[in-house]
């Protein structure tokens, strides 16, 4: 059978033991996976991509051969998170959020955690998404985080640690409701027989959690994308349309009186909420930068007047930023007196002598990233990094130590996946979404995306990274 | 609704309802010259005319031959009209109000982009290898592309509310519909005969016929009237009160639409687009047809045409820009 030849060995495997037994969560999967063959499964697979593609959930590279629209790629080999895991994580992430948002509340206010000297001060003032305009500012309801996307990965042993928080824009979420859609399509008989925790709601939870945040009785909710040529664009009008609100771009918008306006057929009408899909510096030109050519001038003062509820909340950055990510164990026991359900990937920071003589010593057998990278981009991989390239990211390191940060290279866990018409392994990480309202919401499951590249722990769909649908089972 | 939303509803409909109606140009000039083969050797051009975009066609073209104009309305690429332009343009737009329209509509128009697409890239390549020669299975493809539209407006009608959204799609529909069907009437001008003598002979019927189909209105027509003869065929298309391509139907259309969205109340002052429209419609009203071609169809035709970009513009200004 041609799932047999698979080999999970020294590496977690997420559906099988490392002597080669399915785990109990995967055991119907995998006999399921078996009696359909490699032919049924590529035939599924194929008619997945045609639905992905009539459904227009594209996007468009530019090469050599002119532009090209492509799906992105998707596995239908699922990755079951099994439900006592499950709970543990949910707990945690809730933890997480929580810290997060009172570490926000008191850097932006009273500042007890730096007078405390916690936390460096002068590591939140050279953060680059420290907002001083942020400084005194009461967000509707004292909430600063309300989507977040955490970035969980298991290490060779099988235990979850958080890579790193996203508080500004997470992206990926319209990719889980999509691929589920798609993945009941095509395994009707698998959702049939287990008990897979439902993700479609979603959309609701993010609406009144946006409507949580006025006071206005039916309030007037948009999306804020920076438009169409946007990477995520598919994912903004897509939430707009789920959850029957606006889909605005800054040009939409007006600011009279220190309110927010859009404008419409039939003149301009007030914004009580908005989601917004664009960078901090962006959005306000006469506040950040002032070449943003996407931006509405006047916005951050009607936030700060309490007139429009803008989320995630001008400012979350600093708390993403890489260098204060390795303190957040440190953040949840300052402000909750708990030790963290979930563990930290442990961070080397290029700020501290010891760690920078380390880190340089060891670049290559470490993974070293600028403390504001994204996508993939900015960091090194040592042990995949020619000498070459280990010696000039050293001397990117020496130039600017506050911007670095090193981790060991994780073994990340691996799924098997269907390549070409055969299953191999691959890396895998997790984003589950959570939703800060009236109480915490977290998706079960999450985006898992994959390392398509035989070998690479590089998951980022900018890098040739695809996902898979995964299951909570209830 | 927001402005920049209505206008790109607006100029979604309007390309598709062009790409309808490009398809059913070619597919019935198409059909005429397999009945005529070489006794009207130029009849490709006047489609191109008809069109207003005989400039462009020349600038990229050096001869009027059949493959060159079916190639130009088609799928070239630098021809904003053609048939694949509209439809990148109709997704396009598609794409930037995804949220205001139904997930069927967005996936038959995308599902009707990508097929135009691939037929294209088959036929380029072919077309290549060919030389002069039509492409098999021009008249299925062209059909497709009808039914790809119809099923587009069915599947509009019947998913999405009939509020603000679905008003500026029937404006944006009824104006380009308004304006085809002048231009379809306006072909004949341009449809040169070999000489005076011909004028009432079956060349010359069989060219109003094809006109008449050129707009669906063929059966319709028979219906109504019992023979085919030029004034009926021009009081049909442009004073007929239930036919939906007429442009007294495509005019009332868009009146309605407009009051709809502007709201009429008693009392309450109507905005020039509102204006423009019912004013044009009165006018219609009062006219006949032997009047129209007192006048000159082709000179009506084109008075038609500056009234349909009038009632265009005060639409922009009234609900586009702000």
């Amino acid at each position: 059978m041609f799932i047999a030849d698979y080999s999970a060995k020294n590496i977690y495997d997420e559906m099988f033991s490392s002597e080669g037994f399915p785990r109990k969560s995967y055991d119907f999967v995998k006999t399921k996976m078996e009696s359909l063959g490699g032919i049924e499964l590529v035939k599924r697979s194929s008619s997945a991509e045609r639905a992905l593609m009539s459904l227009g959930i594209t996007f468009t590279l530019y090469g050599d051969g002119g532009e090209q629209e492509r799906i992105m790629p998707f596995d239908v080999i699922p990755r079951i998170v099994p439900s006592e895991e499950w709970i543990n994580m949910e707990k945690g992430l809730k933890q997480r959020i929580q810290a997060l948002n009172l570490f926000l509340t008191d850097i932006y206010g009273e500042g007890k955690i730096l007078k405390d000297k916690i936390i460096p001060r002068e590591l939140i003032e050279s953060s680059s998404g420290y907002l001083k305009q942020c400084i005194g500012i009461k967000p509707p309801k004292d909430i600063w985080i309300h989507i977040t996307g955490t970035d969980l990965v298991r290490d060779g042993a099988g235990a979850f640690h958080v890579l790193e928080d996203n508080l500004r824009c997470p992206s990926g979420v319209s990719y889980v409701l999509e691929n589920r859609e798609v993945m009941k399509r095509t395994f009707p008989e698998l959702f049939e027989k287990l008990n897979i925790r439902q993700v479609y709601d979603y959309p609701y939870h993010l609406r009144s959690m946006l409507e949580n945040l006025t006071d206005v009785v039916d309030p007037v909710i948009a999306v804020w994308t920076p438009g169409v040529f946007n990477s995520a664009y598919y994912e903004h009008s897509f939430l707009a349309q789920k959850m029957g609100v606006y889909l605005v771009e800054g040009s939409d918008l007006i600011v009279e009186n220190h309110k927010v306006y859009m404008k419409t057929t039939k003149g301009l009408r007030k914004v009580d909420v908005i989601y917004r899909r664009i960078d901090d510096t962006f959005m306000d030109q006469s506040t950040f930068r002032p070449d943003s050519l996407l931006g509405v001038k006047g916005i951050f003062e009607a936030f700060k007047r309490g007139n429009v509820a803008l989320a995630n909340a001008p400012g979350t950055g600093v708390a993403d930023d890489k260098v204060i990510y390795s303190y957040v164990p440190k953040i949840i026991k300052y402000y909750l007196g708990e030790e963290p359900i979930i563990p930290n990937v442990p961070t080397y920071l290029c700020s501290e002598t010891a760690d920078l003589k380390f880190v340089l010593d060891n670049i290559h057998n470490l993974v070293v990233k600028a403390a504001n990278g994204a996508g993939g981009y900015g960091m090194i991989i040592g042990p995949k990094a020619s000498k070459q390239e280990q010696e000039d990211f050293k001397e990117l390191i020496k130039a600017d130590p506050r911007n670095y940060i090193a981790q060991p290279v994780l073994n990340l866990s691996t799924v098997p996946t269907l390549i070409a018409d055969k299953i191999e392994s691959r890396h895998v990480d997790l984003r589950p979404f959570i939703l800060y309202g009236k109480d915490i919401y977290v998706m079960p499951g999450g985006l898992t995306r994959v390392a398509l590249r035989k070998g690479s722990l590089v998951v980022n769909s900018s890098q040739g990274g695809g996902s898979k649908d995964t299951w909570v089972l209830g | 609704m927001l402005s920049r939303v209505a206008e790109s509803v607006f100029w979604m409909n309007r390309y598709i309802e062009r790409a309808e109606n490009y398809s059913r140009f070619i597919d019935v000039n198409h059909q005429l010259s397999l009945d005529l083969h070489e006794e009207v050797p130029n009849q490709w051009l006047p489609l191109v005319h008809t069109t207003g975009d005989i400039e462009l066609f020349e600038k990229r073209y050096s001869s009027p031959s059949p493959v060159n104009i079916i190639r130009f309305m088609t799928f070239d690429e630098e021809n904003p009209n053609s048939i694949f332009q509209c439809l990148s343009r109709a997704r396009e737009n598609a794409r930037t109000i995804r949220e205001n329209i139904s997930t069927s509509m967005w996936e038959v128009l995308n599902e009707f982009y990508l097929f135009v697409k691939d037929y294209r890239k088959v036929y380029m390549e072919s077309s290549e290898i060919h030389g002069d020669t039509l492409s098999m299975g021009l008249s299925d493809f062209l059909s497709t592309v009808r039914k790809s539209c119809q099923s587009f407006y069915g599947c509009s009608d019947a998913t999405i509310s009939h509020d603000e959204v679905w008003n500026f799609s029937l404006l944006g529909r009824f104006l380009e519909r308004a304006d085809k069907t002048t231009r379809i009437l306006d072909m004949k001008y341009f449809i040169l005969l070999p000489s005076v003598h011909d004028v009432g002979s079956t060349l010359d019927l069989l060219q109003w016929l094809s006109l008449l189909k050129s707009a669906s209105a063929h059966e319709m027509y028979n219906q109504k009237y019992k023979r085919v003869d030029p004034t009926d065929i021009a009081e049909f298309l442009i004073l007929n009160e239930t036919f939906p391509r007429s442009i007294f139907f495509c005019i009332q259309e868009m009146q309605e639409a407009l009051d709809k969205i502007s709201g009429i109340k008693e009392g309450l002052p109507r905005n020039l687009a509102q204006d423009a429209t019912t004013v044009y419609l009165n006018r219609l009203r009062s006219e006949n047809i032997k009047s129209i071609f007192d006048k000159g169809l082709h000179e009506y035709l084109d008075d038609i045409q500056i009234e349909l970009n009038h009632i265009g513009s005060k639409i922009v200004e009234r609900f586009f820009t702000n």
